[in-house]
C-alpha cells in the first residue's frame, strides 16, 4: 500500500529543485533574446542592414519611450484593447449559448454543423468589404471583424466540452439520487467547463490576433492604425513600434489567461484543444 | 423479506454496431440475490455481467423479464442502489471530501452534517489527509477508496461493483479486497460484484455466479462456505480456485469459435 497511496504531487516535489532547472530554462530565453537584439543593433550600426529596412532596437526603443513619454503609445493601446474586448465578450455572448444548445442537443449540431465547416476556414480579413458595406466605417465593423475570430475556438470547445461529458459521471450522480436539474449544474456544466476555458483563453488569443485586419478599416487610433500610418509615412521604426507592442501585449494577456485558467481550474486534467 | 433482488426470466439483446447485428447479451437469467449476500458474477469478457450489472442499477432496460429490488421493479437508477464504477466514477472537478459529500449536498444536508459524513467516510476507508486532494492527484487504489466511501456516504441499501480494482495492481488489488470486505462485515449490505479474476471471487463471494459467453447465460452458481477473512494459500481456497478453473475453462473453449468469428 505504501507506494500506492503516495500521491503523484509528492513525487514532483521529491525531484530535485524543480525551481532551479525553472530559473535555467528561462536564463537560456533571457540569453536568447538579448543576443538577438544585440546582433540585430550591430548589423545595423555595422550598415549591413539599412535602418529604414530593418530600423535597429536603438532606433525603435527611442520612439518607444518618445510615445510612453507623450502618452500617445497608452491611448493607442487603450483604444485597441476596447475593441478587443468588445469583439471578445460579444463573440462570448453568441458562442457560450450556442454552443451549449448544439452540444446538448443532437439533431441542433447536424442542422448547425455544416454552415460552421464552411465560413471556419474563411479569414477574418475577407470579410472586410461586407463588414464595411453592411456596418459601416466606424466601430461598429471593426469589433464584428474581432468577434468574428474570436467566436470560433470559444464555440468549438464549448461544444466540445458538452459533447464529451462521460456518461459514467452522468449514471454515478443518479445513484447518488441527484435530480436532472443538479445533474445539469454540478455535473454537465463543471465537465464542460475545463473545455469552455481554454476555449475562451484561444478566443481572446484570436480577438487580438485579429485586432490589426480589423484596424485595417479606417481608424485613427489604435495599434493597427499605428502600423498603417506608418506604412503610409514610411515611418518603419514606427511599424516596428506597433509590432512590438502588439507582441508583448499578446504575450503578457496569454501569460495573464493561463493564470486566471489556472485558478479557475485547480485540478489537473489533460485537455485537448479544437479551432 | 429476504430476498433482495430478484432476476426473473431476463433477456437482453441489442444491435451492435461493430458487428451490425443484433447481439444477445444476456439469456434467461433467473438469479435471486438474498439480503446482506456478497455476490460475485463471474465470467470472461463478452458474458455480459457487467450488461447485468447496469440493468439491476437501472442504467438499462431489459429487453424482456424482471428485474426486482425490495419487490420493486427497477425502472432507473436510483440512490438505494450505490454503484462503483471500473474507472473514472469519481468527479475529477471535486476534492475527496466534495465527491463523498456530493450526495449528501445535493439532498440539502447542513455543512456540518456533510463535515461528519466526510469525516466518518474519509475514515473509513483510510484517506484521512487527503480531503482536499483532486482525484488527479491520487493513484488508482485511492480514487476506488474515493469511489467507494462516496457511494457508502450516500446510505444505499445495496451496493453494485463493476470490476472495481480491475486496473490497480496486484498488492494494491488484495489489499483493496480486504478493506472492502472488513467495510462490508460492518453493516452487511447486499453486494453485487463483477469480476473476470477467480482468485477475487472466491476471497470474497458468499456465492459466485458463473455466467457463459455468446450468449449470457447463468453456468453455474457455486457456494464458498471457506470462512471470513479467507487465507489466500488454504488448500481449500486453491481447491476451489481450480474446480472455478475447470468450469472457466470450458467455458471459454464453447465460447471460442463465437468470439473469433466475432
Amino acid at each position: 500500500m505504501a507506494t500506492d497511496d503516495t500521491p503523484q504531487q509528492g513525487k514532483v516535489a521529491r525531484e530535485k529543485s524543480p525551481s532551479k532547472r525553472g530559473r535555467t530554462d528561462s536564463l537560456y530565453g533571457v540569453i536568447s533574446i538579448v543576443g538577438c537584439l544585440i546582433a540585430w543593433q550591430l548589423a545595423v550600426s555595422a550598415n549591413f542592414i539599412s535602418e529604414f529596412f530593418l530600423p535597429g532596437p536603438k532606433l525603435v526603443f527611442n520612439l518607444l519611450v518618445e510615445m510612453i513619454a507623450d502618452g500617445s503609445l497608452f491611448m493607442h493601446i487603450g483604444v485597441s484593447l476596447a475593441r478587443v474586448v468588445a469583439g471578445f465578450l460579444l463573440a462570448v455572448a453568441v458562442a457560450i449559448p450556442l454552443g451549449m444548445m448544439i452540444g446538448l442537443w443532437r439533431p441542433m449540431f447536424h442542422l448547425v454543423d455544416p454552415w460552421i465547416e464552411l465560413i471556419r476556414p474563411i479569414p477574418p480579413i475577407a470579410w472586410i468589404p461586407m463588414a464595411i458595406l453592411w456596418l459601416g466605417l466606424d466601430e461598429e465593423s471593426k469589433v464584428a471583424i474581432i468577434m468574428y475570430g474570436a467566436f470560433f475556438p470559444i464555440f468549438l470547445n464549448t461544444v466540445s466540452g458538452l459533447r464529451g461529458v462521460d456518461r459514467v459521471h452522468v449514471w454515478a450522480a443518479l445513484t447518488l439520487g441527484v435530480s436532472p436539474r443538479q445533474i445539469f449544474w454540478h455535473v454537465i456544466l463543471r465537465s464542460a467547463l475545463p473545455r469552455v476555458v481554454v476555449g475562451l483563453r484561444l478566443g481572446a488569443g484570436m480577438a487580438f490576433i485579429v485586432l490589426v485586419a480589423a484596424e485595417l478599416i479606417l481608424a485613427e487610433f489604435g495599434l493597427g492604425f499605428l502600423i498603417q500610418d506608418g506604412r503610409n509615412q514610411l515611418r518603419t521604426e514606427q511599424i516596428m513600434v506597433g509590432i512590438v507592442t502588439i507582441g508583448v501585449l499578446g504575450y503578457l494577456i496569454n501569460k495573464i489567461l493561463l493564470w486566471l485558467e489556472s485558478k479557475w481550474i485547480p485540478y489537473r486534467e489533460t485537455v485537448e484543444e479544437d479551432g | 423479506m429476504s430476498e433482495k433482488i430478484l432476476i426473473s426470466g431476463l433477456n437482453m439483446t441489442y444491435v451492435s454496431d461493430r458487428l451490425e447485428r443484433q447481439v444477445t447479451a444476456l439469456e434467461n437469467i433467473d438469479l435471486s440475490i438474498a439480503t446482506g449476500e456478497f455476490i460475485c458474477l463471474l465470467g470472461p469478457s463478452g458474458c455480459g455481467k457487467t450488461t447485468l450489472l447496469n440493468l439491476i442499477a437501472g442504467f438499462l432496460q431489459p429487453t424482456s423479464g424482471s428485474v426486482l429490488t425490495n419487490g420493486v421493479a427497477v425502472s432507473g437508477p436510483g440512490p438505494d442502489r450505490g454503484v462503483v464504477f471500473q474507472e473514472y466514477g469519481i468527479f475529477p472537478w471535486f476534492t475527496v471530501a466534495q465527491n463523498i459529500a456530493f450526495g449528501p449536498r445535493m439532498r440539502g444536508a447542513s455543512k456540518q452534517e456533510q463535515e461528519e459524513v466526510v469525516r466518518h467516510y474519509v475514515d473509513l476507508v483510510h484517506l484521512k489527509g487527503f480531503e482536499h486532494h483532486y482525484p488527479g492527484e491520487l493513484s488508482g487504489g485511492m480514487k476506488q477508496r474515493v469511489s467507494i466511501a462516496r457511494s457508502l456516504a450516500n446510505g444505499p441499501d445495496i451496493l453494485l461493483m463493476d470490476e472495481p480494482f480491475g486496473a490497480l495492481d496486484a498488492m494494491t488489488r488484495e489489499t483493496m479486497q480486504e478493506e472492502l470486505l472488513n467495510i462490508w462485515e460492518l453493516d452487511k449490505k447486499t453486494c453485487v460484484f463483477v469480476t473476470h479474476s477467480i482468485a477475487e471471487a472466491v476471497y470474497l463471494a458468499d456465492r459466485i455466479v458463473i455466467l457463459g459467453a455468446h450468449p449470457g447465460r447463468v453456468k453455474e452458481i457455486v457456494e464458498v462456505t471457506l470462512p471470513r477473512l479467507r487465507d489466500r494459500s488454504s488448500t481449500e481456497y486453491f481447491d476451489l480456485y481450480r474446480e472455478l478453473d475447470a468450469i472457466l475453462r470450458k467455458e471459454m473453449a464453447n465460447s471460442q469459435a463465437e468470439l473469433t468469428e466475432a
